[in-house]
């Protein structure tokens, strides 16, 4: 089967490309997926099946973990790549499915609205941690 | 490439079909399709998730509360369905990866996506094991 396309080997074309953003969008879906297979399936085991999983998951259990910088930096990388994968990915979801103009503005609105606030919130929680903060 | 590129890749190794569409309800559709659900299932899922976890900035015993929701059978049910759709969704993203940058990517689509079905049985069926016996041990008079 040829495929038919319109003299690809024509001198020049006219200046089409503007902006290399969704190149550098769709590389960064693929970097950043190679890191979460890390990030995130390890958070997940680590979390949910390790011994006794969810069971043992409390405050101490939280300050412990977070007294280490090794795992404070991996949930701070975790939080940035998965909220900004996420997000683009949804981004594009908006893009396929939103039919006015002005459904798919709002929509973007409120996707970075929230991607802003999720950031901003672990980012902060991650850097604060108080482990002697009173029990209630 | 996306998936629908991958399909276009397969119909020319295999001629088009009868039904003259070259993608749609093709398995590499549905992939696609579970992919998409996936990925915004677990955006979604992560915003809940920083929101609890900035609970232990409140105080240990609300951070404490939340947690217990996550030791419930039901919440514990959702637990496991949301570690299937992101080992999915992972394994799909691999695939996806091979066939944008591996020759032989497009080539091996479909017995990648076999595969990689059998692969998440594998790890599921143990894994919602371990996450589920102290649940069910639980609900069922044991300690
Ligand atoms: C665990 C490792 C992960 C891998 C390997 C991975 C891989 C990928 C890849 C390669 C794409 C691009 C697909 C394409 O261009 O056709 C993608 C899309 C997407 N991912 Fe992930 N991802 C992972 C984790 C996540 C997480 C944690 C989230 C949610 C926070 C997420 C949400 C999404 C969304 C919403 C899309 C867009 C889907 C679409 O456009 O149809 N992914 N993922």
């Amino acid at each position: 089967m040829t495929l038919a396309l319109d003299k690809p080997r024509s001198p020049r074309r006219p200046a089409a490309r503007r902006s290399n953003f969704e190149l550098a969008s769709w590389l960064f879906m693929r970097i950043s997926g190679i890191a979460l297979i890390v990030l995130v399936l390890g958070h997940l085991f680590i979390m949910n099946i390790l011994d006794g999983g969810v069971h043992r998951i409390n405050f101490a259990f939280v300050a412990g973990r977070w007294s280490s910088p090794f795992w404070q930096l991996w949930d701070l990388s975790m939080l940035w790549l998965a909220e900004i994968h996420g997000g683009n990915g949804l981004r594009t979801v908006i893009n396929d499915y939103a039919r006015k103009d002005t459904t798919r503005f709002w929509l973007k609105v409120m996707l970075y609205v929230s991607m802003v606030l999720i950031l901003a919130l672990g980012t902060y929680v991650i850097f604060t941690f108080d482990a002697t903060i009173p029990a209630d | 490439m996306t998936d629908s590129a991958m399909a276009t890749e397969q119909v020319v190794a295999r001629g088009s079909r009868s039904n003259g569409t070259l993608y749609r309800g093709d398995p590499g559709m549905w992939s696609w399709v579970a992919h998409r659900i996936t990925g915004v299932l677990t955006f979604f899922f992560l915003f809940a998730h920083v929101l609890d976890t900035a609970l232990v900035r409140v105080s240990p015993n609300a951070y404490d509360q939340v947690i217990e929701t996550y030791k419930s059978p039901i919440v514990n049910l959702l637990e496991v369905g949301l570690v299937g759709a992101v080992l999915y969704h992972a394994l799909n993203g691999i695939r996806v990866m091979l066939v944008d940058f591996w020759a032989k990517g497009p080539k091996y689509q479909k017995p990648m996506l076999w595969t990689l079905l059998v692969v998440w049985v594998l790890v599921m069926v143990p894994g919602a094991y371990f996450m589920m016996v102290r649940t069910v041990s639980e609900m069922f008079g044991g300690s």
